[in-house]
């Protein structure tokens, strides 16, 4: 089933300039081997060697970092948004 | 009650106060810490007197000594207020889209102020006082994203605070920043109660991230690696900047002037009761709301302000 996804800017290159794709899978581990697939450009930036993230790629679906939830193995469905984010100093105080 | 002998005194032992009231869950308390209270106007008063208190005891801070941060405003401020009583100089490298009175309240405690891009955010901030701090090696460079002695001062005495008023404690949302807060508290409560869950919340990350050309570009706090804050945290969970308002909005309600990052953090809270059948949740309240007044935060038409937040760091 298709999922919504949101690229940052420096991947948007890799996807013909979209920055909103839909993809389809039903875990983020899918998502990501979709996309890299999909989009050969981006293999490598999202996920490492060992099949793991990316250390500065955080992936949501919708407002949650799925490093806190089931990581790769996370579930997604219909009408869940994933962003792709990279890892930068928080709007620190 | 005796007279304090420095306002550096009054830093920490703030009040927790009941909000249950705005629970959207009858069997979820919500209690609010209100770092606002500390003397500098927010909980980076802690890291700032516990980093320098540090750097003195190790030898690396000696009489008259210039100190340099990044910050996009608490930190500045707290240690501006701690370097102005100690007798250091001080110097922050601020972005340029922070709200007009932090940078107010940098330059009544006599910072000098060195302006970072406002479109690369606190990454650019960042990057620009660590090449002035290679450029620089008199000065004394802190780094609150990279110095154990910010997390440390959480777990010695903001964590502590809270398990002595409210043990009852199930939930710790705070916002994520440096980190520091949610690895100090966090690592002290789960100790105390291993069930305690930590919640970090932080803003979407925006334009700041267009910025970045390159994924290795991207940044973690050295703190947050150092101190295993992926298996420390339970959930991290973005809150926009419309739901802060409304939430900062719904805080004054019950009285609660506190800055927007606490809305934030309390729709955090709220998203958190709604997800647990029962329980206790003590959030973090920052700073108060005095910086932000000139955002219109708790007055001005709602669509007006959140593309305001949308403008300026808040966080």
């Amino acid at each position: 089933m298709p999922v919504a996804v949101r690229l940052p800017t420096l991947l948007r290159p890799a996807a013909g300039g979209r920055s909103l794709v839909s993809v389809e899978g039903a875990t983020i581990g899918e998502i990501l081997d979709e996309l890299q697939h999909e989009f050969p450009a981006m293999a490598g930036q999202l996920l490492t060697d060992a099949g793991s993230l990316h250390r500065f790629v955080n992936v949501y679906v919708n407002d949650d970092d799925v490093r806190y939830l089931d990581k790769l193995d996370t579930k997604v469905t219909a009408g869940d948004t994933v962003s792709i984010i990279p890892a930068v100093a928080g709007g620190a105080s | 009650m005796a007279p304090y002998r420095s306002i550096l005194d009054l830093i920490g032992n703030t009040p927790l106060v009941d909000v249950s009231a705005l629970s959207p869950n009858p069997n979820v308390e919500i209690y609010v810490k209100l770092e606002g209270q500390n003397p500098g106007g927010s909980v980076k008063d802690r890291p700032a007197l516990a980093m320098i208190e540090d750097a003195e005891k190790s030898g690396l801070l000696r009489a008259g000594a210039t100190l340099l941060e990044p910050s996009s405003g608490n930190t500045g401020i707290g240690l501006a207020m701690v370097c102005r009583v100690k007798g250091y100089r001080l110097k922050v490298v601020l972005p340029a889209n922070v709200s007009a009175e932090r940078r107010q309240l940098l330059e009544v405690w006599g910072a000098e102020i060195i302006e970072s891009p406002g479109s690369e955010g606190s990454n650019g901030a960042v990057r620009r006082a660590r090449q002035l701090a290679g450029e620089h090696p008199e000065w004394v460079f802190l780094y609150q994203y990279g110095n154990l002695a910010n997390p440390k001062a959480h777990y010695e005495s903001t964590g502590p605070e809270i398990w002595r008023d409210c043990p009852e404690v199930t939930h710790f949302v705070a916002g994520l920043g440096t980190s520091g807060t949610l690895l100090g508290v966090g690592r002290f409560l789960k100790e105390r109660n291993p069930e305690v869950q930590v919640w970090a919340i932080e803003p979407p990350a925006g334009e700041l991230v267009d910025g970045l050309r390159n994924l290795d570009d991207g940044y973690i706090p050295p703190i947050f690696i150092e101190e295993g804050g992926e298996e420390l945290l339970d959930r991290k969970t973005v809150v926009g900047p419309r739901d802060s308002i409304i939430w900062t909005r719904r805080l004054a309600d019950v009285g609660i002037f506190a800055g927007i990052s606490s809305g934030a953090v309390m729709a955090g809270a709220a998203r958190c009761a709604t997800q647990i059948e029962r329980g206790v949740v003590v959030f973090l309240a920052a700073d108060g709301g005095w910086k932000y007044l000139s955002t219109g935060a708790w007055t001005g038409d709602i669509d007006d302000v959140v593309e305001r937040a949308k403008r300026i760091i808040y966080f």
